[in-house]
């Protein structure tokens, strides 16, 4: 059982900026949590002050109950992965995760089971008798990772672990991170500005930006309601659209419209009620790529009501998909297609929005408004 | 064409000012291997007609107790200035505390104060301290005075040394100590080789320290003895100049050794987790 707790957490450095703003979030037992952030926002921080590395200016860390602000690292019963991966080079892998055991005097036979055992779970047995340098870097990886395993310890740290592999590695790796969390239980706390690696490993995603948290949610929810422009505009590639608009209405219906006054949308019956009091108010609309259609191939439940004519700039066909960079009234947007558009850069294209989609942000708070 | 003149230009030029630079070699060597009699003012410039290695035997006669003394120095006070620097480099580069900048900055003033100015209060301290007169004076004189010099090349030699790696020691459970001597100091070697080679030269060649702290001619180091075999009347050059020679053995040993590991530490130091 292990339970991470930070209360009103706050990092300041010299009294002034803050890194850290009050952050305060739950990691449940055998959960895996991941700060996920833009570099500087504050997330690293927010580890290291879970780890003991940095001191906690104000508010509270529990690790199992227990307040931690003035425990020792080593005390703490955690275990960290670095980014690069701080393997004491003069020793064997073998010593390097026996290192911890042996300072914590186990007998010598456990540490030897121990070694063996993390060592098969993560397939560097025959690695063990060799210094790190003479590793590759997914290696090397495993070798970190194993040090942490080997201590058992209530929760793991990893701070942005993947970063320094390419690109294939990183995708191995992800999975095997994720099988690992599930065969050992742990409780993970996993600090990485990658939202592919928040959103496939997550149970719950923490999403920070300079030194706040923005939202707390399983990858689902930030993904699909994101709490503001931010979230929403970072998670998700190619970002979602944004559109300054307004709230008009016609005829018993509302629509958005584009400022500029380009094209008009019609909000779902289900969604207006939600917006009554924003008539005649500025608002931005979002909606994600995926959500715009090439009319040819929209398909029929789509509300093919909300169609906008846009021109296309520019095309990028990726086999599964194509990304149509668009100009709609005076608004830039982005469409994620099917890959059979007949869309041409330079002609127009007829788009449909599938309007059950969309966000709707207050301009001025850029939090979302339903 | 034009290069292979220039070429030619640049080694003439080298060439002369190796002549020169090489001369006083040329001398040592000759001189010390002449007999006595063939030195004069007239033949100094002559190869030795018929080498002897009278100097030499002479000289390792009169100077080996001040050329053991010379080692009882420099292999405490080389060991002991490169360990404290060492901790000292740790703990600036590790550490974080306030005002430890400024701190490594006084402790850096101390290359810079001149060995004169402090003999009067040294020499008082030594004698209070009833070291005056003895080795272990002079021991610990060097050491305090190379401890800004090795604190400064452990530093920097450290700073390369990710935190990461003391870090993730920390929460393997190794506190300050721990870190250092696990973790640390067996990564070092690169570092200890360049203090030890610089702290060794400079101990072994001092003069200063060596003839105030200590009087007593059967305490004092082989450069202090090196100055006394000239007596008083006549110089024996041949005997002078292979006692120099002696002296300058051991220091040229350790360079030559330890040389390209000095100059790897000075270039790069850099430690690849």
């Amino acid at each position: 059982m292990a339970q991470v707790i930070l209360e009103n957490v706050t990092k300041s450095y010299d009294g002034k900026e803050k890194a850290v703003n009050d952050a305060n979030f739950v990691v449940e037992n055998e959960e895996f949590v991941v700060l996920l952030g833009p570099s500087g926002c504050g997330k690293t921080t927010t580890l290291r002050m879970v780890a003991g590395l940095e001191e906690i200016t104000s508010g509270t860390v529990k690790i199992d109950g227990r307040v931690v602000n003035d425990v020792e690292p080593k005390d703490r019963d955690i275990a960290m992965v670095f980014q690069n991966y701080a393997l004491y080079p003069h020793m064997t892998v073998f010593d390097n995760m026996a290192f911890g055991l042996k300072l914590r005097k186990f007998p010598k036979a456990e540490i030897q089971s121990r070694v063996q055992e993390a060592a098969r779970i993560l397939s560097i047995e025959p690695l063990l008798d060799r210094k790190p340098k003479q590793l590759s870097g997914g290696q090397r990886q495993r070798v970190a990772v194993g040090r942490a395993i080997v201590r058992n310890p209530k929760v793991f740290l990893f701070d942005e672990p993947l970063s320094n592999l390419d690109a294939k590695l990183r995708v191995q790796m992800r999975s095997e991170l994720k099988k690992l969390h599930h065969n050992l239980n742990a409780t993970i706390i996993y600090v990485t500005h990658d939202q592919i690696e928040a959103m496939t490993m997550a149970d719950k995603i923490v999403i920070m930006r300079s030194g706040l948290i923005q939202q707390i949610g399983d990858p689902h929810q930030i993904y699909n309601e994101p709490a503001n422009v931010f979230v929403a505009g970072f998670i998700g590639t190619p970002p979602m659209n944004f559109v300054n608009g307004i709230i008009v209405q016609r005829e018993n219906a509302l629509y958005v419209r584009e400022k500029a006054g380009g094209f008009a949308l019609r909000i779902p019956k289900e969604i207006a009620p939600k917006v009554e009091e924003w008539i005649e108010k500025d608002v931005i609309f979002g909606i994600r790529p995926e959500d715009l259609y090439d009319k040819l191939f929209a398909v029929g439940e789509k509300d093919v009501g909300n169609i906008v004519v846009a021109d296309v700039d520019v095309t990028e066909p990726l086999g599964n998909q194509t990304i149509l960079h668009l100009k709609a009234g005076e608004t830039f947007i982005v469409a994620s297609v099917n890959p059979q558009t007949k869309a041409k850069e330079g002609e127009k294209i007829d788009v449909v929005i599938d309007m059950n989609k969309m966000h709707l942000f207050d301009p001025n708070t850029e939090k979302a408004i339903f | 064409m034009r290069g292979k003149t220039r070429n030619v230009g640049i080694y003439v030029i080298l060439l002369i000012f190796a002549f020169f630079f090489l001369l006083p070699v040329y001398m040592l060597l000759a001189t010390s291997f002449k007999p006595l009699v063939e030195i004069g003012m007239g033949t100094m410039w002559l190869l030795p007609k018929q080498p002897s290695l009278e100097g030499f035997t002479d000289s390792i006669q009169r100077l080996s107790p001040n050329l053991w003394n010379s080692f009882l120095l420099v292999i405490p006070a080389t060991i002991f200035s490169c360990l404290l620097g060492s901790i000292n480099g740790y703990i600036f580069s590790k550490i974080r505390f306030p005002g430890i900048n400024l701190l490594f900055l006084f402790v850096l003033f101390g290359m810079f104060i001149p060995y004169q100015s402090i003999l009067f209060p040294l020499i008082q301290f030594l004698q209070k301290t009833q070291l005056y007169g003895t080795i272990w004076g002079l021991i610990i004189t060097h050491v305090i005075y190379g401890l800004p010099i090795t604190s400064l090349i452990f530093r920097n030699y450290y700073m390369e040394v990710p935190d990461e790696m003391l870090e993730a020691a920390g929460i393997d459970g190794a506190g300050l100590f721990k870190s250092y001597f696990l973790i640390l100091f067996p990564l070092s070697i690169p570092g200890f080789v360049v203090a030890v080679i610089w702290q060794f030269t400079n101990i072994w060649n001092e003069f200063l320290f060596a003839v105030t702290i200590t009087s007593d001619p059967k305490k004092q180091p082989i450069t202090v003895a090196l100055v006394n075999l000239a007596g008083s009347q006549m110089i024996q050059w041949n005997l002078q100049m292979a006692g120099a020679i002696v002296a300058a053995i051991p220091t040229l040993l350790v360079y030559i050794f330890l040389g390209k590991y000095f100059i790897r530490g000075l270039m790069s130091g850099s430690v690849k987790g």
